[in-house]
């Protein structure tokens, strides 16, 4: 018989992309690389189609990979690869000396190392740092992918950027944009972000060095993103491989597991195979429809279209007006209103990553339609980037959103107690009792629910949003896609697809998740009483009729949507500057000559250095942005406020190294031993020991430790910790110690007096992950806290193995002396505490109870949110410093953690005294704080006070907490307090 | 003391007699058999079997989102049911297990009455079943002798539950084994209700079901072998994981997953390191000794008896499992399943399962250090293991759980097959188009 050539295929269908190659006798003789839209079968088929060319009628083998691509073989019957393990067997093949390759896909990282016994991983369920994170993000710029990478090229400085996942990325690029960062800059951060991300998310304490090979789309085409990884594992040229087929590494893996393993089929009957293997939809996973009937949709339609406003042709107006700007953070609103408050102008759309031209352009457009006949008698602007476009225009007032949503929906339906605005990227509601905001919820910053959201989709479905909405209307079978955050939403709409579903069935599907998130994640709500009679919605996301109604339909009831349900913001702003007569709003004239330039300086006025924006706008008008403080910014810093934050910070900086007599401790200065620094130090300055304290955290000694972090969603005060043993291996100390402590101290007020069991256990995931630990001695001893007797016995059978001299008397008198110390430290921090309290009575100053763990004191993980408090006015007391001001609280849940006892208890001091707000800290990742918050919500709220939370994570970006606490401190003043 | 006060709605004695009592489901044979000691004592009891995604849906209704996906499953479990209709509201109770360590698990029965409370069901008594006596309910007492008949329960459970993990994969009729199994449930469950639990009976009861499941037709044949460690409730539940024990054998893998007793032996065995470690708990050291001592020849005559018939591979013994993770992690780490679960990786090691799916909750947060946290010594010591994390959800989909199990099942059958599934490497090269 006369031997053939052997003809392979191989398919990869990833996420975004599918590619196919055709390998004939091994050599590649077709290779096609396209997007699929989603359009997972289609574009398999026209891909084969194209390949036919070269194929002809022959026979092949094939196979197929990939992580979308793992449904349809299983559909059609064809065998599948998984990708991980085709692009190890490919580069064994094609590069035997690699030793690690790094694969970046449209969703998926991956990571494979080769030394030593080959090890694959692949990023988890939650993490970005993905092609579509970085098409995200080239969204938010407006820019195209391939823009992006060429602007990314002229950096001159990165910015930080929360790169766990892309959701917390938005939520500081976005500030970045608003407040004017240069987009070359935050291009190349963002790729910079996507590096950190890999490496922290994939790298689990293995470091990766010799040659690596970058495979995968985002690879290929992003030359930036290529720069920053080779910076930032410090790769020589040789050892940094970006070979020209990286694309389609999977691709050919499927071809060659094809060889042996795939089935044999002509084009033809692939195509047919294909064209067969439609899923079928469970009936399980469905939605009734949004509209039971075509007459219950026009009834739908006509309730809403009644809640209009009043509008007047700018042209036929003369007399007094006044302006509302809302610039949010990913839109900007205009509004221009008449004396009896026509709608004169209006004005909604996207940033385009640039609000403050949008702005000036919007201007001069109203200055010439007003002419001589209208004139501007005030100014009022709100949103993320309230700061900036007043610096810039001179706008008359800065209104916090909040109120500015609750001044609209006011005037549109006075007793409106329940408001829900939905915007590009937050959820607001607000609860109102009494003519006042008596409760505000905000969305996380892992809720991903929003108006970006449903636009990023639409998109990608290559829809237009309005377009979007109306096909869900009229879905007949809505898919459940659950309620949670973009990363997991990707795939349940994938898997959707697969399973048969259509874009319509898909929009109607998004809907009903955001109305969910909304209801049962943000506002947390059992049912429609709890929210209110009279509930307005509003935000941009709600010209959606499908989220309209959806909302409607969970609710059980209607509701109100202003036919301006986008500009509420704005309306608010114009509405609240009413009272003006006389505006400083920049000049027609001056407007002519308005320039702005941003430029990048970092600011020296701590050792925080922060990454300042340097607005100019012409002359010397200037607007700075970035500081956590006001030090720096030039300004005489406003008499300190009494800061327990501050206080704390100071004392644990001050402690004395001691005397090195037998030899040297480090610390790290993370988790628990922010708490009990006091008492270690004492112990072993008195032994003897020069202390080493690693010190307060920053950025860079994050990155210092993110390569050996096993699990990524753990919380940031605990990857921290990487980092401080990192700073103390360099410091050469003799000995680090962490100990395990299960049990806290036991302050005698809840059921029991656990840590958590990250704090309490971390030492052990340490010992385990950090291979250079072994360069010192690492003791982490499990220790009794609470018995001065077991804990000296347990020390000394610590010590003496790598300090053979300490005796046991030497070891229980410095346990004793270590006890007083800490002890002191506890009464100087409540002693503390009461003098803050009784400062602010004197001086008529607001109180707040910054209530979170012993580590948000730490200026990385806090994030300096106290310093914010303190400039807008707050004393800051911390939670261990007033919490026994109190009397214990009963509780509704196992009050088993001793820091957490303590929030109870500062949670009734505040309810105790009208002058006194507890906002709560919540770091990203605690699970225990799943169980503190609601407790802490529902105590607060029980005695009518308001309850704020923040959640932190690794984001910088200061914009959305500064909301929240101007929302907390409008809402007050309304109130009275 | 009012029910107020306690904080909790009481389980009294007269409900003993009126209420039934909804059991969660975790891990069906077990409960069902322990569930029929219950009822011998007068307890009206019912287990719950329901599935589907409105379980979730419910969860997250009344549940903190952020709390683990085993606490929304179970209260939307509890929930979906009591608004079923199926049930009188003012006649079901609920019961749930509360370790009171330190991880959130032991708050899992206030989240459950919150949430009972914003259901308007806030009327619903909800047993506390705990070793330390965290509440008071007189209507539910559990004797020395109904424990010990409870642990019966669970013995008979995890030798079931192994044998129909050894034979499925081989079995010639599809679903013998898991059918065999639920005549045994039932029988087993029959015989606890009519009293007739001496241990000899248990002994003789062993032998009997390992001869059955050896009759089973099967054909042997060599397949990978897959374990199963993590948190308990996504570790055993399939509705917690997807069926991944199916999906397992479906397949084609063999599944091994270590038994509900080693749970209970850990947490006994953490109260008497407690003792040692910190000198606490001194006055209830003996009792835990006694249990310990109970538990550990119960496990021992269960391994003696399978090893004894000869067929089948039978459960490790405790103190190895403990003896082999001495090194790796301290022992001293028990919240949540703690050192456990990094002992049972290595127990798989060790009998040479050595493709392991450890599974988690979605930010669980004992298993960030005795799960992803040692999987690097794991490896260090084991440099074949085979080992992939999952994390479950209710926004995670299948699709990205599956796709990760495949990738650890290709490399495991890579490994296991005489054929490479791959072209050998110096017979196929690529060459790359020329650009």
């Amino acid at each position: 018989m006369k031997e053939q050539s052997r003809l392979s295929l191989g398919i990869d269908i990833g996420s975004t992309t599918a590619k196919v190659v055709v390998v004939e006798d091994r050599k590649i003789i077709f290779e096609k690389y396209q997007r699929h839209f989603s359009q997972v079968r289609q574009k398999t088929l026209e891909l084969l189609k194209e390949a036919a060319a070269q194929v002809g009628d022959r026979t092949f083998t094939a196979a197929v990979s990939g992580s979308a691509g793992l449904g349809l073989a299983q559909n059609a019957g064809v065998p599948f690869v998984q990708e991980v393990f085709a692009t190890a067997e490919v580069v064994k093949r094609l590069q035997p000396d690699a030793s690690a390759v790094i694969e970046l896909g449209g969703e998926d990282a991956k990571i494979i190392f080769f030394d030593g016994g080959i090890d694959e991983r692949m990023n988890g369920s939650c993490a970005g740092g993905t092609g579509a994170f970085i098409d995200q993000m080239a969204m938010l710029l407006d820019v195209t992918a391939d823009e992006l990478d060429a602007l990314s090229l002229q950096s001159t400085r990165l910015y930080p950027i929360a790169s766990r996942c892309g959701v917390f990325a938005k939520t500081d690029v976005q500030p970045l944009l608003n407040q004017g960062a240069k987009h070359a800059d935050v291009a190349a951060s963002i790729y910079q972000a996507v590096v950190n991300q890999t490496i922290a998310g994939l790298a689990q304490g293995r470091r990766i060095t010799g040659k690596v090979l970058f495979l995968g789309g985002p690879l290929y085409y992003c030359k930036g993103l290529r720069i920053r990884f080779q910076e930032t594992l410090k790769l020589p040229d040789e050892n940094a491989v970006f070979p020209e087929y990286g694309r389609f590494a999977v691709a050919m893996g499927a071809a060659l597991y094809a060889e042996s393993s795939g089935g044999v089929y002509t084009i033809e009957a692939l195509t047919e195979k294909l064209e067969n293997s439609a899923g079928t939809r469970s009936e399980a996973n469905l939605l009734p429809p949004l509209f039971a009937s075509e007459a219950e949709y026009e009834g739908f339609r006509a309730r809403h279209a009644a809640a209009g406003v009043a509008a007047q042709e700018l042209a036929d107006y003369t007399g007094r007006a006044w302006l509302g700007i809302d610039c949010g953070s990913t839109t900007t609103k205009v509004v221009l209103l008449s004396e009896d408050k026509k709608l004169l102008y209006t004005y909604y759309s996207s940033n385009r990553g640039d609000p403050v031209e949008i702005v000036r352009e919007q201007l001069e457009k109203i200055y010439r339609q007003c002419g001589d006949r209208v004139t501007i008698c005030g100014s009022a602007v709100t949103g993320y980037g309230e700061e900036l476009i007043k610096a810039a225009f001179g706008v008359d007032r800065g209104v916090v959103e909040t109120i500015a949503h609750y001044t609209a929906a006011k005037y549109f339906c006075p007793q409106v107690d329940f408001i829900l605005d939905i915007g590009g990227q937050d959820i607001k509601c607000f609860k109102i009792k009494n003519g006042a905001i008596d409760s505000i919820m905000l969305n996380e910053a892992c809720s991903s629910g929003c108006g970006s959201f449903i636009e990023t989709f639409a998109r990608s479905m290559g829809c237009g949003v309005a377009e979007f909405a109306e096909k869900g209307l009229h879905s007949t079978a809505p898919v459940n896609l659950g309620s949670r955050c973009t990363v997991f939403m990707n795939s349940s709409v994938k898997q959707s697809q697969k399973d048969g579903a259509t874009v319509e069935d898909i929009s109607a599907g998004l809907s009903v998740s955001v109305v969910k998130n909304a209801i049962y994640k943000v506002i947390r709500a059992g049912s429609a009483s709890e929210l209110g009679e009279h509930v307005v919605v509003q935000g941009g996301t709600f010209y959606n009729d499908a989220v309209l109604r959806a909302f409607e339909m969970e609710l059980g009831k209607d509701v109100i949507r202003p036919a301006i349900a986008g500009l509420m913001g704005a309306y608010g702003a114009a509405l609240y500057a009413m009272d003006l007569r006389e505006s400083k709003l920049i000049s027609q004239k001056a407007l002519q000559n308005f320039v702005h330039t941003a430029k990048a300086a970092t600011c020296q006025g701590c050792t925080n250095h922060c990454r300042l924006t340097v607005n100019s706008f012409g002359g010397s008008k200037k607007f700075i942005s970035g500081n956590q403080c006001q030090k720096g910014l030039g300004q005489a810093a406003a008499k300190e406020l009494p800061n327990l934050y501050a206080w704390k910070r100071d004392t644990l900086g001050a402690l004395e190294s001691g005397a090195e007599v037998r030899g040297v401790i480090g610390l790290p200065l993370a988790l628990g031993m922010y708490e009990l620094l006091p008492l270690w130090h004492a112990f072993f300055t008195r032994l003897g020991f020069r202390v080493e304290v690693s010190g307060f955290s920053s950025r860079r000694i994050y990155e210092k430790g993110q390569f050996s972090i096993p699990s990524d969603t753990a919380c940031y005060p605990a990857k921290i910790m990487h980092g401080h043993m990192e700073l103390l291996l360099e410091k050469n100390v003799d000995a680090i110690f962490y100990p395990c402590l299960t049990y806290n101290v036991d302050e005698r007020e809840g059921d029991n007096h656990y840590n958590c069991p990250v704090v309490a256990y971390y030492s052990e995931l340490l010992h385990g992950n950090m291979d250079d630990l072994e360069q010192t001695y690492f003791l982490y001893p499990f220790l009794n806290i609470n018995n001065k007797r077991e804990l000296s016995k347990e020390l000394f059978a610590c010590l003496t193995p790598v300090f053979p001299d300490i005796g046991k008397k030497d070891v229980r008198k410095a346990v004793d002396y270590a006890f007083s110390a800490y002890e002191a430290h506890m009464l100087a921090v409540r002693k503390h505490g009461e003098q803050a309290v009784a400062w602010a009575r004197r001086h008529g100053k607001r109180i707040m109870i910054l209530a979170g763990r012993p580590y948000h004191i730490d200026p990385e993980i806090g994030h300096g949110i106290d310093k914010l408090a303190s400039s807008l006015g707050f004393v800051v007391v911390s939670e261990d410093s007033v919490c026994h001001l109190a009397d214990p609280v009963p509780v509704h849940v196992l009050n088993q953690w001793t820091y957490h006892a303590r929030l109870y208890r500062a949670a009734r001091y505040a309810c105790e005294h009208p002058d006194v707000q507890l906002v709560q800290l919540v770091s990203f990742g605690c699970g225990v704080d799943a169980i503190t918050t609601d407790e802490v919500r529902r105590i607060l709220e029980d005695a009518g006070k308001l309850y704020t939370q923040i959640k932190i994570d690794e984001i910088t970006n200061l914009g959305a907490v500064k909301i929240r606490l101007r929302s907390l401190i409008g809402a007050l003043e309304e109130k009275g307090v | 003391m009012t029910d107020r006060e306690k904080g909790y709605v009481v389980f009294t004695k007269e409900m003993k007699e009126t209420h039934t009592i909804l059991v969660p489901n975790m891990l069906p044979m077990h409960f069902k058999i322990i569930g029929k000691v219950m009822e011998k004592e007068g307890y009206k009891v019912e287990l719950l079997e329901t599935s589907g995604p409105q379980i979730a849906e419910t969860g997250l209704k009344y549940v903190h989102n952020d709390t683990c996906y085993p606490a929304i499953l179970v209260i939307g479990q509890f929930i979906d049911a009591l608004q079923s209709g199926k049930y009188d509201p003012d006649k079901v109770a609920l019961i749930l297990f509360q370790t009171g360590g330190g991880c959130r698990a032991s708050n899992y029965i206030h989240l459950l009455r919150k949430a009972l409370e914003k259901a308007g069901l806030g009327h619903v008594p909800v047993i506390s079943l705990s070793m330390t006596g965290l509440e008071k309910h007189p209507g539910f007492r559990l004797t020395l002798p109904v424990l010990q008949k409870m642990m019966y329960g669970v013995l008979y459970g995890d030798l079931l539950m192994s044998l129909v993990n050894q034979c499925k994969p081989y079995e010639l009729e599809k679903g013998s084994a898991q059918k065999l199994a639920g005549r045994w449930t039932e029988r087993l469950a029959r015989e606890m209700s009519s009293g007739g639990c001496k241990y000899r009976r248990v002994l003789a009861n062993y032998r009997r079901i390992l001869d059955s499941f050896a009759a089973i037709p099967a054909r042997k044949s060599e397949k990978v072998m897959v374990g199963v460690v993590g948190e308990i409730y996504v570790k055993y539940s399939p509705l917690g994981n997807n069926n991944l024990e199916q999906f397992l054998v479906d397949e084609g893998a063999e599944v091994v997953i270590p038994g509900l007793l080693d749970f209970c032996l850990y947490c006994v065995y953490n109260n008497m390191l407690d003792n040692k470690l910190y000198g606490l708990q001194k006055k209830t050291q003996l009792l835990y000794r006694a249990a310990y001592k109970f538990l550990l020849d119960k496990e021992r005559d269960l391994i003696e008896t399978v090893a004894a018939h000869g067929k089948f591979s039978p459960p490790t013994l405790f103190t190895h499992t403990v003896a082999l993770v001495q090194g790796t992690i301290s022992m001293g780490v028990k919240m949540g399943e703690g050192w456990l679960l990094t002992a049972e990786m290595l127990e798989l090691a060790d009998k040479g399962v050595s493709n392991i799916v450890c599974t988690q909750p979605f930010g669980c947060l004992p298993n960030h250090i005795c799960g992803k946290g040692m999987m690097k010594p794991i490896k260090a010591q084991n440099p074949d293991i085979n080992i992939v994390a999952i994390d479950y959800d209710a926004g995670a989909t299948r699709v990205n759980q599956e796709n990760r199990l495949k990738l650890m099942l290709a490399n495991a059958r890579q490994k296991l097959q005489e054929t490479p599934v791959f072209p050998r490497q110096s017979a196929a090269q690529i060459i790359p188009k020329a650009v």
